[in-house]
């Protein structure tokens, strides 16, 4: 009796394992079309008009600062996108920015890349002109006709 | 309560609105940045106060870390580091890890972190 239950029980949860990793392969499958769909992805938390936390909203806000187009994932929606991203990238928090496919990093490093320029560059290699560069090349015309 | 330990070098502040010493998870990582990176300088700020949990709660920190481990690694390379070094906290409760990392020709005593971003309500984790 004993060596059925036990030989039922071990089907089960190798089917249990069986299936939690194909679900998960499905997720990661997902993840790596959802950030090269588009040239900036940033998966966060609440959505751009209204982020649910304030490290998500600071990148949204540099984001905007800078004119950059990009798609955001709300991971409050969806667990195993929440889950799932961080196995992705191996980084454990969010918000977090992949620009041209690439993981770049949480809000820490984008604060850290606009106050630095990098930002600029990184965008400019996806084909994106940053607004901030136009705006001083603005202000430097101004200067030399006055 | 704030505890400012000295105003020199080695100087950490740990903020929890605790009394001094039940502070485990600051603790931890005051200790295991140490122990790693060997940093002339290293502050753990306990910022949950700013969150949407409940008081005297140890989930969400911000880290400055000097160090010359972090010598000629890319920025995202640095944060890695700390992540891998704090993993277990990440694991276990830490829900936010904001961090600041340093080498020491890049740090001076006058540096002053900033205050993460305001909470946003979140979704009470």
């Amino acid at each position: 009796m004993f060596k059925v239950a036990r030989s039922i029980y071990q089907s089960v949860s190798h089917k249990s394992v069986l299936f939690y990793s194909t679900e998960n392969s499905a997720v990661q499958g997902k993840l790596k079309e959802l950030v090269n769909k588009n040239k900036v992805v940033v998966f966060m938390k609440g959505v751009p008009e209204q982020p649910m936390c304030g490290f998500s909203n600071a990148v949204c806000q540099i984001l905007r600062m800078h004119g950059a187009p990009y798609e955001a994932h709300n991971v409050l929606e969806d667990e195993s996108i929440r889950q799932g991203i961080k196995e992705y990238s191996d980084w454990p928090t969010i918000p977090q920015i992949y620009i041209g496919g690439e993981f770049v990093g949480g809000c820490d490093i984008m604060i850290q890349m606009h106050q630095s320029g990098d930002l600029i560059e990184e965008l400019e290699k996806v084909g994106i002109k940053s607004k901030l560069v136009e705006e001083e090349g603005d202000t430097n015309k101004e200067k030399e006709t006055k | 309560m704030l505890a400012k330990l000295s105003p020199f070098f080695g100087r950490h502040y740990v903020s929890t609105g605790r009394m001094i010493g039940s502070t485990p998870v600051a603790d931890a990582i005051n200790r295991k940045l140490e122990a790693y990176f060997q940093p002339i300088h290293v502050e753990v700020l306990n910022e949950s106060y700013m969150h949407n949990v409940p008081k005297g709660s140890e989930t969400h920190f911000k880290v400055l870390v000097v160090s010359q481990k972090f010598e000629k690694l890319p920025l995202i390379q640095c944060h890695r580091l700390v992540n891998e070094v704090l993993s277990e906290e990440l694991k276990n409760g830490v829900h936010a890890l904001s961090i600041v990392a340093k080498t020491p020709d890049k740090w001076d005593t006058t540096f002053m972190t900033e205050k993460s971003p305001a909470c946003r309500g979140g979704f009470g984790k």
